[in-house]
């Protein structure tokens, strides 16, 4: 069973993720994930509180109905076809073990910081909480996330693209080698 | 039937983030410790296809489906924006260890606490919206 429940190679990944960009393009869409959470503010009545949010969001619909696949997606994969654990990189989980992270290798998220139990500390909810809300308000601020920017973007050679994913990484050392050292 | 396909790609994405471990936090803390090719492999062989599948559409003129135009505008010009919003988001990225795209995945996959990521990213996103006019774009 172990071919099912194998991690697949970056390049079996790499290629089908490519193939989901391309045939959203040929039904005529583009490819993006962030852009469904403005979606989702507009349904909640947020075009109250600003114009950002007063558009014709039945026309995003779409692209819900794709998270919802996402969302269907994860659950097959994580029920049927994965012994959810990843093996990260030894040197890269003895760091993490210094800043109290054991769960590598025996768990798909650390348990430290996703396990239910975590929740009762507040540490644990501002790190998710805030977490989640640099990714919202980056990610519309700059107009695109990961899909939008670092697949879409960059494979129709745009510069804006290129300027946002430099961001992206730039954000994400920061946040690992100066701010982690603070809050782990 | 428009409905299913939608459906049938965003099941397929959802496998392929979950399957790659794109999903995991561990992945992507991993990712910027330079510890691994493997998200570097990822993002990178998806877009050399991707710019080369890019170039033959445009090259050819291709349509999509019902010969509408393919969505491949180019994006308005600007340092600020895509830097400093960049910039935040990265930071996020690293700190929650998912994206907007794996955080519907995860959700699937049974892990409640990222039900509150999520949360956090609307708020975020609410909040971009009301500041939109007074930040530099």
């Amino acid at each position: 069973m172990e071919w099912i429940t194998d991690p697949w190679p970056w390049y079996v990944s790499g290629p089908l993720i490519a193939l989901v960009m391309f045939t959203l393009l040929f039904v005529g869409k583009q490819f993006g994930m962030s852009s469904n959470l403005r979606t989702a503010c507009s349904i909640g009545g947020a075009g109250k509180a600003a114009d950002f949010f007063k558009f014709d969001w039945k026309k995003e619909r779409w692209n819900l109905i794709v998270v919802l696949g996402a969302v269907i997606g994860g659950f097959l994969s994580a029920n049927y076809l994965s012994d959810n654990t990843v093996e990260i990189n030894p040197d890269v989980a003895d760091k993490l073990e210094t800043y109290g992270i054991t769960s590598t290798g025996d768990a798909y998220l650390p348990t430290e910081i996703f396990g239910t139990d975590s929740l009762s500390d507040p540490k644990i909810l501002a790190i998710l909480v805030i977490g989640g809300f640099f990714v919202g308000f980056g990610s519309r601020y700059a107009g695109g996330c990961t899909s939008g920017h670092a697949i879409s973007g960059l494979s129709n050679l745009q510069l804006p693209s290129l300027i946002a994913v430099i961001g992206f990484f730039i954000g994400g050392l920061i946040m690992i080698n100066f701010i982690y050292p603070l809050i782990f | 039937m428009k409905t299913l396909v939608y459906l049938i790609i965003g099941t397929f994405f959802g496998i392929v983030m979950y399957k790659s471990e794109a999903a995991s936090w561990f992945r992507i803390y991993e990712m910027f410790e330079f510890g691994s090719f493997h998200m570097y492999g990822i993002i990178g062989s998806a877009l050399a296809l991707g710019v080369i599948g890019t170039q033959i559409i445009k090259g050819n003129n291709l349509k999509a489906i019902g010969g509408k135009e393919m969505e491949l505008k180019p994006k308005t010009m600007s340092i600020p924006r895509y830097l400093i919003g960049g910039i935040l988001f990265g930071l996020g990225w690293a700190l929650a260890g998912a994206c907007p795209g794996p955080m519907y995945v995860l959700a699937g996959a049974g892990f409640g606490s990222i039900l509150i990521v999520i949360f956090g990213a609307l708020l975020g996103t609410f909040v971009y919206g009301i500041l939109k006019n007074k930040l530099p774009h």
